[in-house]
């Protein structure tokens, strides 16, 4: 048994070393915003906040977030620069079958942030470890960038 | 995509780090990026992970007379948004800023890079060309080695038995030192298919690292004739260092 404090909430979870954050987040938790799509760190699907800063769920041992503050995209319903984004992501069609996209949002909030969703290339360069495989990237560059607007303003 | 059955200790003593890794099958980790990976795909099985996150000292960074000395566990991320003085700072951020994904380098630590010493990644090559010291630390015992030392082959350092990597120390560079670095990848954020970096030291010779199939490697003479891929290297390097910002 460990405790992980999830979005705000301390929670005890049953969890052997090897079980990813993202399995416990989804199979123990019911947070299935969290998706596993390649498991090995590469597409991005599995992003979660560690205190604050964007993580592969999948690349980290449940047991090593202990201590830590988990934040999946369930726990950023009220956050400005989220609420700001998914209405961009609706408006540019910046999705089709949706498995990217709680991760997309994650990165893309993270970028904004960080004052790095400027301009195209910048976002292009920010994406380049989330994968999409329906859209093309095009609505989700173009939903960024309106997001990132909005924030400035 | 589930790894083998392993056991988890959080080490939070210097000390008691060398019993830890004794035990039969036991592997140290740090920002376990790479070792994930390795684990998903069953490519290494340890019976026993020692994870070092919550060791003392290890998130330190402090600038000496001589060097920026930055503990093992700073992480990529934290190297990209600027750590110690200029030059420096703005060297190792464009090194940091390509590698893997913000993510990944959120929790991967430049320590675990060269530690790792895979040698398609970033860190082994630009700290080696950087002249940096390892220091390595078992219990209470510690040693410094310079990085051509310290790096012996792919995916194999000088570590001994239950020592693990503490510090690595950056020389402040010469007024008027200029460094370049240039990295061929697939796509951004991939692993390197080569990486060169170059320290400029005005009267001196230019210092050459490279990525070879044995891991990190100094080129320290000039390439023989027959060996075009490196002569290419390293006059891309050098050409980079000196149209890079002094």
């Amino acid at each position: 048994m460990i405790r992980l404090q999830v979005n705000g909430a301390m929670q005890e979870v049953v969890a052997e070393p090897r079980d990813s954050l993202a399995a416990v987040l989804r199979d123990r938790l019911g947070l299935h915003a969290t998706r596993i799509g390649c498991a090995h760190g590469s597409c991005g699907a599995c992003n979660v906040l560690l205190d604050g800063a964007p993580a592969r769920a999948c690349l980290v041992p449940a047991v090593l977030a202990v201590g830590q503050e988990v934040v999946t995209l369930e726990g950023l319903r009220d956050d400005h620069i989220m609420l700001s984004l998914r209405a961009a992501f609706q408006a540019q069609h910046a999705l089709q079958c949706g498995y990217c996209t709680a991760g997309m949002l994650i990165a893309a909030r993270d970028m904004i942030q960080r004052g790095c969703a400027r301009n195209p290339d910048e976002i292009r360069a920010g994406l380049a470890g989330q994968l999409c495989r329906c859209t093309g990237y095009d609505g989700i560059v173009a939903a960024i960038l309106g997001a990132a607007h909005d924030a400035r303003r | 995509m589930t790894p083998a059955r392993f056991a988890l200790r959080r080490a939070t003593d210097w000390e008691e780090l060398p019993a830890l890794l004794a035990q039969p099958g036991a592997m140290p980790v740090a920002g376990a990026q790479s070792l994930m990976p390795m684990l998903a795909l069953r490519m290494t099985e340890p019976a026993l992970l020692v994870a070092l996150g919550d060791l003392p000292g290890l998130q330190r960074v402090e600038q000496t007379a001589a060097a920026l000395v930055i503990g093992a566990g700073v992480t990529h991320a934290a190297t990209e948004d600027g750590i110690g003085p200029e030059p420096l700072r703005g060297w190792l951020a464009h090194v940091a800023s390509g590698i893997a994904y913000r993510p990944v380098r959120n929790r991967g630590t430049v320590g675990g890079s060269l530690a790792l010493h895979d040698p398609a990644a970033d860190w082994p090559v630009a700290l080696l060309a950087l002249d940096a010291v390892a220091v390595l630390r078992r219990g209470a015992i510690k040693r410094r080695m310079a990085l051509a030392q310290f790096l012996t082959g792919a995916f194999a350092t000088a570590l001994g038995s239950g020592e693990v990597l503490e510090a690595i120390e950056i020389p402040t560079p010469p007024p008027g030192a200029r460094f370049g670095w240039c990295k061929i990848a697939p796509a951004p954020g991939a692993f390197a298919e080569a990486a060169t970096a170059v320290l400029l030291r005005p009267g001196a010779a230019p210092r050459i690292a490279v990525t070879t199939h044995d891991g990190a490697r100094l080129l320290t003479a000039a390439p023989r004739p027959d060996d075009p891929y490196l002569a290419r290297l390293r006059e891309v390097a050098i050409r980079r260092a000196e149209a890079a910002a002094a």
